[in-house]
């Protein structure tokens, strides 16, 4: 075959991916109009939608500062200082990854009923989010060059002055990267902030959705959610500026000097010793007490039943996220073309929609023209193949950079065919990259919430959703061994992470 | 690549199959051999009623559980070719929404015959399985017996801004407001909803509502009965410290609320849709709900409640027609609101 043709089949392959992701931002515009602009206007400009743009703009204006302020401070201390027990400290900093928000929201309301609202709704997604800062920043300060740093001292700047001058502006892609991250998975937030009574645009939907099931209310209000994602979008690309943060040339590599904390050592270590025990202390000792409390609140067949089921749809859902995300990587690989980085774009922007809304647009989608696939484990699937595409991309892009088309072609020109020299020499070389990003997409599969909630299929009982309905009624002791497996499931997912920033070069 | 490596990526690309397989795989798509239950109502009473029509009859059943009014839309979507052969609510105005887009079959004679002729609407469409009266529950240590509201309408007081709780969102409430705007009218119902916006504290659902007056977060709450004679019957936890304050009087809040359940005329299984609801409102079936601890009213005739519940007949509720409950309207003045 042609090396033309070849292409122009992965190209068509990955434009099908990119347009199934773009699917629910149709389906919910098309939705959303259907009661045409009279509707739209009257439902949208009323006091309550104004109240839920509050809600959901305060939310962002202070629980992203405060990840990035905490973020990146946490990670300076680890990977820049003479902290005692950096290892340590940095396993245990990006451990509450390993916490569900909900379920981290579950322990605060259970440990503290009265502490609901806006404060209760900052404080948990800032415990549960500020290590989508750290990772990133740490995993950067890790190898950034220590040579401008001293520089700047060399020329009579202090410390702290030299660090403000030359690390943090180089800082910069991964603090706005652990910001968007933080941004989009607060406007697609259901559990923390229907625990802690503080309504924003997807509690509204939610609630649209028992109202009136795939009704055009619902899509208006998605299509604000899918406006205000594409706004932080946005901003992101504007906030991450085009400084060039590499050194050019190869060079001898150097890590920075590490910075002697002093006096600051003992207050440095008391802080991040206050924000582990209230990231990941307290949730894990509530989900402790209330096993304890009850014992036999559920069946252990029940739970290994849910579990069983759970796992299933996050290997199903990682397997099928895996292989669309295949076509797309291969051609960014392969050169950057105008078209590839098109598609990457498009499949991003899609995935960055809170689960809710492309769970809607699907229910809405196959109710009326697709019903062979409505209420099958194939859609739910689907849908968590559209939200955690990006997962795997990043993964296998960098799978795929370890084996070169010179090794592809030095294979077929010893003989071996297309589909032969993918399995017996591009596969193995990828092998452990795709396996990562195989068990990023399971893993956030295992505790995904609103998707799960309006599109499984009549019988299928998740973790999440279990813990949930338990939850939800405020049965603490009947949420507490869901919640449990879940943490215990998510735990390697800290530990990758964790290997992700060590092995950083 | 290493043995051991591929083998592990064998393992991973069956896994998946194997444990949907054994998981149960095939109760997640709906059986074509079983009896398909749409239901809102409660999930075990509904399983228990599942199941025991099963055991008398050996028609397999299948139940997907969702809410009210969620579920009711989502029939009238699905439309003639829904896959749902019955439909069991929690409250009328559900039932009301597919009635009203001509979804449902009328109900067998015999099966009407099994309940008072009050709980069947004059279309014959539909019947009642279960009733739940609203209660106003309160925390004796933050309010007195004689400081209790003498009607629900007088919660709109701004006397009582802060202080009374509950869940609007829930179908439960939106039942109850039903039953106030047939018996109060729009307008009255539209202030006292204004009020709840500006007074209430909201809460997820009943649950919460109970939970919240029984750790002394808010003095009073609006919620059905049966959660909280269900916590009573249990440990307590949620509702030591309250009691239960009766409108009475032919309040809206002393409004008792009907479950609803009807037979799809799209069902490609009508005769035994028949047979489940025959069974649902037979003595046997209505025992299996006053038994199963749900403390829901059975509403068939020559069955007993739960004896904790006070008898349906001496509530005293509004006089208020269940069926023509609008539920749309509803969600309009709420909207209008600010609520939803």
């Amino acid at each position: 075959m042609p090396a033309s043709s070849r292409s122009r089949g992965v190209t068509t392959a990955a434009a099908l991916v990119a347009a199934l992701a773009v699917l629910p931002l149709v389906v919910v515009g098309v939705q959303a109009s259907a009661g045409g602009p009279g509707t739209a206007i009257d439902f949208l400009f009323r006091p309550r939608v104004g109240e839920l743009l509050v809600h959901t703009g305060q939310l962002i204006a202070v629980t992203v500062p405060a990840t990035i302020a905490v973020g990146t401070l946490a990670a300076w201390l680890v990977e820049r200082t003479d902290l005692p027990g950096a290892g340590w400290w940095r396993t245990l900093l990006l451990a509450p990854l390993a916490v569900p928000a909900f379920v981290s929201a579950y322990a605060w309301i259970s440990l503290a009923p009265a502490m609901t609202g806006f404060l209760g709704a900052a404080l948990v997604t800032t415990l549960a989010y500020f290590p989508f800062v750290f990772l990133p920043v740490a995993a950067l300060l890790r190898v950034l060059d220590g040579t401008e740093e001293e520089a700047a001292r060399s020329l009579g700047l202090g410390p702290l002055a030299a660090t403000r001058r030359t690390v943090l502006p180089r800082l910069r892609p991964a603090i706005s990267g652990g910001a968007l991250l933080v941004a989009l998975h607060l406007l697609a937030e259901f559990g923390v902030l229907e625990m802690m009574r503080f309504q924003t645009f997807t509690t509204a939907i939610m609630q649209q959705y028992a109202v009136g099931f795939s009704d055009t209310a619902g899509s208006l209000l998605a299509s604000v959610l899918a406006l205000l994602c594409l706004l932080v979008l946005t901003v992101e690309v504007v906030a991450r500026g085009h400084r060039r943060v590499a050194r050019v040339g190869a060079g001898a590599h150097r890590g920075a000097e590490s910075v002697p904390l002093g006096p600051w050592k003992v207050p440095a270590l008391l802080s991040l010793a206050v924000l582990v025990a209230l990231a990941l202390v307290v949730p894990l000792v509530m989900i402790a007490r209330w096993l304890l409390v009850g014992t036999e609140a559920v069946a252990g067949e029940d739970l290994l039943r849910v579990a069983l089921t759970t796992v299933g749809l996050a290997l199903l859902g990682g397997l099928l996220t895996t292989l669309l995300a295949l076509p797309g990587a291969w051609l960014l690989n392969r050169g950057r073309s105008a078209l590839s980085l098109v598609l990457e774009r498009v499949t991003f922007v899609a995935s960055a929609l809170p689960g809710v809304v492309v769970a809607l647009a699907l229910v809405t989608l196959t109710v009326r023209w697709a019903r062979p696939l409505y209420q099958t484990v194939g859609l739910l699937v689907l849908a968590y193949a559209i939200l955690f595409l990006p997962r795997a991309m990043v993964s296998l892009r960098s799978g795929l950079a370890a084996a070169p088309p010179e090794l592809t072609e030095a294979a077929r020109s010893l003989g071996a065919r297309g589909p032969e020299a993918f399995v017996r020499v591009v596969l193995p070389q990828a092998a452990p990259s795709v396996l990562t990003g195989f068990v990023l997409v399971a893993l956030a599969i295992g505790t995904e919430l609103t998707a799960t909630l309006l599109l499984a299929p009549t019988g299928a009982e998740t973790l999440a959703l279990a813990f949930w309905s338990a939850s939800s009624e405020l049965d603490y002791a009947a949420a507490a061994p869901y919640a449990a497996v879940m943490v215990a499931l998510s735990v390697p997912l800290t530990l990758l992470l964790r290997r992700q920033i060590l092995e950083e070069r | 690549m290493p043995r051991r490596r591929r083998s592990l990526l064998a393992a991973l690309l069956t896994l998946p199959l194997a444990l949907t397989a054994c998981g149960g795989g095939e109760e997640y798509v709906p059986d074509p051999e079983a009896l398909q239950i749409y239901s809102s109502q409660h999930k075990n009473v509904t399983e228990a009623w599942a199941e025991a029509f099963t055991e008398e009859t050996g028609i397999k059943t299948q139940v997907r559980s969702g809410q009210d009014s969620s579920m009711g839309h989502q029939i009238v979507q699905e439309g003639e070719a829904s896959p749902a052969d019955v439909f069991l609510t929690e409250n009328s105005p559900a039932m009301t929404v597919v009635e009203r887009a001509g979804l449902l079959a009328e109900i067998a004679p015999e099966t009407a015959a099994q309940v008072a002729d009050h709980l069947v609407p004059s279309s014959g469409d539909w019947v009642a399985i279960a009733a739940r009266s609203t209660v106003l529950v309160y925390n004796p240590e933050e309010i007195a017996e004689a400081e209790l509201p003498d009607s629900l309408m007088d919660l709109a007081d701004p006397a009582w801004k802060g202080r009374w709780g509950g869940a609007p969102g829930g179908a439960d409430f939106q039942a109850i407001v039903a039953g106030m705007l047939a018996d109060q009218g729009e307008e009255a119902t539209g202030q006292w909803l204004e009020a709840l916006q500006d007074n209430a504290e909201i809460y997820q659902n009943n649950i919460a509502t109970m939970k919240a007056v029984n750790a002394g977060e808010v003095p009073v709450g609006v919620m059905y009965h049966y959660y909280w004679y269900r916590d009573q019957a249990g440990d307590r936890s949620g509702s030591g410290n309250t009691q239960l304050h009766y409108f009475g009087n032919e309040d809206p809040g002393a409004f008792v609320s009907l479950s609803a359940g009807g037979v799809l005329a799209g069902s490609d299984r009508a005769e035994e849709a028949q047979q489940f609801l025959a069974y649902v409102t037979s003595p046997e079936g209505q025992q299996v709900l006053a038994d199963s601890g749900s403390m829901e009213y059975a509403v068939g005739t020559g069955v007993a409640s739960d004896p904790a519940l006070p008898p349906l007949d001496s509530l005293n509720a509004p006089p208020v027609d269940p069926f023509t409950l609008n539920s749309e309207q509803v969600i309009a003045l709420m909207t209008d609101a600010g609520v939803l």
